[in-house]
């Protein structure tokens, strides 16, 4: 029974601090309509700069209050600075951009911390006040665990207060009702969201410092961090305070519970209980509906006439791409065979994005199961070559049909949130059903047949990838992808006229899944090997960036993207160690100054 | 022979009762209008009809069907067209592409993955637009049009199924005097040559009075007064409700 208590309070306890993160997340994502994947970021800054102040303090309560103070104050300044100079720029972008940009501000942060910190876990020793014990029947618990699980109600009562018994709250709050009216209205907008922004970050910053005593400052903390606290907002229902309080206390308890009972799948089981949450209830628990940020009405036409010269530079490319191997060496071959499979990759995401409107966050889940379908089925199977990549596609089509079945009811936020989870589980799978594949260390050895070679396995690639990727582009331009474009112009009149809008969209994220999974299971004869990251959130985030380097609206844009994405990304681990703050500046500077992309931008020059 | 048959169609949203007990029926080749100060209710009673909410009492019966409850897009299907108060298009498309959409839809071609969907249906799509007056447009974005025209474009659309009833939610609103004019005369002459049923609401009284064979009139989710357009001229209760005169 105590033994019960204690981890009863333990949970509590990671909840608290949990909460602290969601609370900044939530009510900034309530005001600014922005979903802001640097708001972990934001925590590990506060983690090492509090560790920095911390370490030379005198070890006393009041001085690590002190230090816990500053750092919320030097975190929520940090916060002030980043809103100005990049968020408030992109608040009426859709939120895939959003999230796109933010996620380029992690990059760069991973960067900076490496620079100042280096990359080693920074430790704070725990001073003897900390490590006092209180005892409860015959457990004993920490004396610090029991402050934090204080602290999480207190932010949240003050919190409470701010918003609801001063003038600045009532501005907050009319704010997240109606931004708009807010702004008729007279109120400083502009003021306001910093204002807002600021204090969320320190409060991402003070959890930071928060859990150094029992953790340590690391270069993981970033993504650790913003996944569990997504799952907060969205269980709890983004821009509700009370929801995130109460989604982190239920998180908590299934970290806690989750390990004792079930060890292997505590990671699969928190997504699994916030896809659940949303499927049920698509707002989360207390979110209200919120009004979708009024985006730009496209006005060019999605497909115009091909240009003449399209098709001549498509063959062009095509046989250089044949000819190639005959002339180059085995490294610019394995890139070219790289590239086939981002084009195909990139043309799925593409064609659930362009047509269809449907935001994914996740589209590496896909590329996952095909991946190790492929691999697994080599192993378990012995499956030949042509089989591993038939069993890709076929896996990742039909887990896409149980996925999408749940989830065609939700858009926009939501929606990029729960893609996110579904490949946040298929990454969890990965990783921790070990006996099956492997854990970490992956599944080695995965080469093509001898009798194939480098070069025979380029060519099957170049002919199965180009082969969907054009397959794709043609269901875009043919009845099936005229109604799914008009399902996302307007539902209504598509409705009106007979279309079977939800079978539709399915179909779509079916094939997708599919075409997606096909290159994953190309990716792994590649490599000759798999491993989790293939359906990690750095994947998911490459197909984005092809997507959008190339253009959301235009036919050619993966294809473009994906080739520019590849050669920029091969050239900058070429040349600089630094490429995750150049990749994260460069993906900056695309969303702010390049929203349509290469191809996209292309087409605007050529009628103005 | 009557084409739709309304019975009792009861619609509240919590507590208000947007929709009351409304009844009434419409012959194939009608007009027939539904008026009423804002908030009568008349966009609601569209709404149900469509299919787009539920009603919490009624019974619809479109030619021998009973549609009550159906979804919009079946109700397509057994040839409803529908325009919107606020119109309803595909912004990303051309004009031609919008009608190409509702004819391959109705010609039940929309699982299609290889054949491009420009080619399909096009003469058709042209002759729609043509007689809505706007062939010249054909080929322009949607997202480029003119309001008015977006509203021409919705009625090609709802033609394209070749329906027997047509639903059009202020089919002139924001369109000029003469365009408005000739628009109401292309629609008497559709009901006139294809035996149309046709069920609109409006708010210009002259396109009304000119227009319907007999007009409804609702107030405060209820019908008050059904008659032709003299009848309801006379009609004391209609002057009560939109002259403010005591009955």
């Amino acid at each position: 029974m105590d033994f019960f208590l204690t981890q009863i309070l333990t949970g509590l306890a990671s909840a608290s601090t949990l909460f602290l993160i969601a609370a900044g997340l939530t009510v900034i994502f309530g005001v600014t309509r922005v979903v802001n994947f640097s708001h972990g970021s934001l925590c590990m800054l506060g983690a090492y700069i509090g560790w920095s102040i911390l370490s030379r303090m005198p070890r006393d309560p009041a001085a690590f209050v002190a230090g816990v103070v500053a750092t919320f104050a030097i975190v929520a300044a940090l916060g002030a600075l980043l809103e100005t100079v990049l968020l408030r720029r992109i608040y009426r972008a859709p939120e895939l951009l959003q999230l796109l940009a933010t996620f380029g501000v992690v990059l760069m942060v991973q960067d900076s911390v490496l620079w100042v910190w280096g990359a080693g876990d920074l430790t704070l020793a725990r001073p003897p006040w900390m490590r006092g014990f209180v005892n409860i029947g015959d457990q004993r618990f920490p004396f610090y665990d029991l402050i934090l699980i204080m602290l999480g109600p207190a932010v949240l009562g003050l919190l409470w207060l701010l918003l609801h018994r001063t003038r600045f709250g009532m501005l907050i709050r009319a704010a997240t009702e109606n931004r708009d009216m807010a702004a008729v209205l007279g109120i400083n907008q502009r003021g306001l969201f910093t204002t807002v922004f600021a204090i969320g970050a320190g409060l991402a910053g003070m959890a930071g410092a928060l859990l150094l005593p029992s953790g340590s400052a690391n270069p993981h903390i970033d993504l650790a961090v913003i996944v569990d606290a997504f799952v907060v907002v969205v269980i709890g229902g983004m821009g509700s305070l009370p929801g995130a309080f109460v989604a982190s206390i239920l998180i908590g308890m299934l970290q806690v519970f989750g390990v004792l009972l079930l060890p292997k799948v505590t990671l699969v089981l928190v997504f699994l209980v916030m896809a659940i949450v949303l499927a049920l209830r698509p707002h989360g628990l207390f979110g209200q509906p919120i009004a979708e940020a009024p985006h730009r009405i496209e006005t060019h036409a999605f497909i115009g006439p091909t240009p003449r010269i399209v098709p001549w530079l498509g063959i062009a490319a095509l046989a250089v791409a044949i000819v190639a191997p005959l002339v180059v060496g085995a490294y610019v071959l394995s890139i070219l065979t790289e590239a086939a499979i981002a084009i195909l990759f990139a043309s799925s995401l593409h064609f659930l994005m362009g047509p269809g409107g449907i935001a994914s966050f996740g589209h590496a889940a896909w590329f996952g199961i095909g991946a190790y379908a492929a691999a697994l089925g080599v192993k378990y199977l012995a499956a030949p070559l042509p089989l591993a990549l038939a069993l890709a596609p076929i896996a990742a089509g039909g887990l896409a049909a149980v996925f999408g079945a749940v989830v065609t009811r939700l858009s926009g936020v939501y929606l990029a949130m729960l893609t996110l989870a579904f490949a946040q589980i298929v990454w969890a799978i990965a990783f921790q059903w070990g006996d099956l594949t492997g854990g970490d260390n992956g599944i080695l050895g995965l080469w093509p047949p001898a009798a194939i070679g480098t070069r025979g396995y380029y060519w099957l690639t170049l002919a199965l990838c180009m082969g969907a990727s054009l397959a794709l582009r043609r269901a875009i331009r043919a009845p099936f992808g005229y109604t799914l474009r008009a399902g996302r112009d307007s539902p209504l009149r598509a409705a009106a006229i007979g279309l079977p809008l939800a079978k539709i969209r399915l179909v779509a994220v079916i094939i997708a899944g599919a075409a997606a999974g096909l290159a994953g299971g190309a990716y792994v004869f590649a490599k000759g090997s798999v491993f989790p990251g293939y359906a990690g959130i750095d994947r998911s985030v490459d197909a984005l960036l092809m997507v959008l380097l190339g253009g959301v609206q235009s036919l050619s844009g993966p294809i473009i993207g994906a080739l520019a994405y590849t050669a920029l990304y091969d050239g900058l681990l070429q040349i600089t160690a630094s490429w995750r703050f150049i990749l994260g500046a460069v993906i900056v500077a695309l969303v702010l100054v390049f929203p349509h992309g290469i191809a996209g931008s292309a087409l605007r020059l050529r009628k103005p | 022979m009557t084409l739709l048959r309304v019975e009792n169609l009861h619609k509240s949203f919590s507590g208000v009762h947007a929709v009351a007990d409304v009844s009434f029926n419409l012959a194939a080749g009608e007009i027939l209008a539904l008026i009423g100060p804002n908030g009568a209710g008349k966009s609601t009673c569209f709404n149900l009809l469509n299919g787009q909410i539920l009603p919490d009492r009624g019974r619809i019966i479109f030619a021998d069907d009973d549609i009550t409850g159906k979804a919009p897009r079946d109700i397509f299907h057994l040839g409803v067209g529908r325009s919107f108060q606020v119109a309803a298009t595909f912004a990303s498309m051309s004009a031609r592409e919008n009608v190409q959409m509702a004819l391959m839809s109705h010609a039940r071609q929309i699982w299609r993955f290889d054949t491009p969907a420009s080619q399909q249906h096009a003469p058709e799509a042209d002759t729609l637009l043509d007689q809505v007056g706007m062939a010249a447009l054909a080929a322009r974005p949607c997202g480029t049009l003119a309001y008015g025209d977006l509203k021409r474009l919705e009625l090609a659309v709802a033609l394209a199924n070749a329906p027997r009833l047509l639903l059009m939610d202020e089919p002139t609103a924001g369109m000029a005097p003469a365009e408005r004019h000739k628009l109401m005369k292309l629609v008497r002459r559709l009901a006139h040559d294809r035996n149309l049923g046709i069920l609109f609401t409006e708010h210009d009284m002259g396109a009304v009075f000119s227009t319907a064979d007999r007009i409804l009139v609702m107030d405060r989710g209820a019908l008050i007064a059904e008659g032709n357009p003299a009848e309801i001229r006379a009609n004391p209760k209609v002057r009560a409700v939109y002259l403010g005169e005591e009955a």
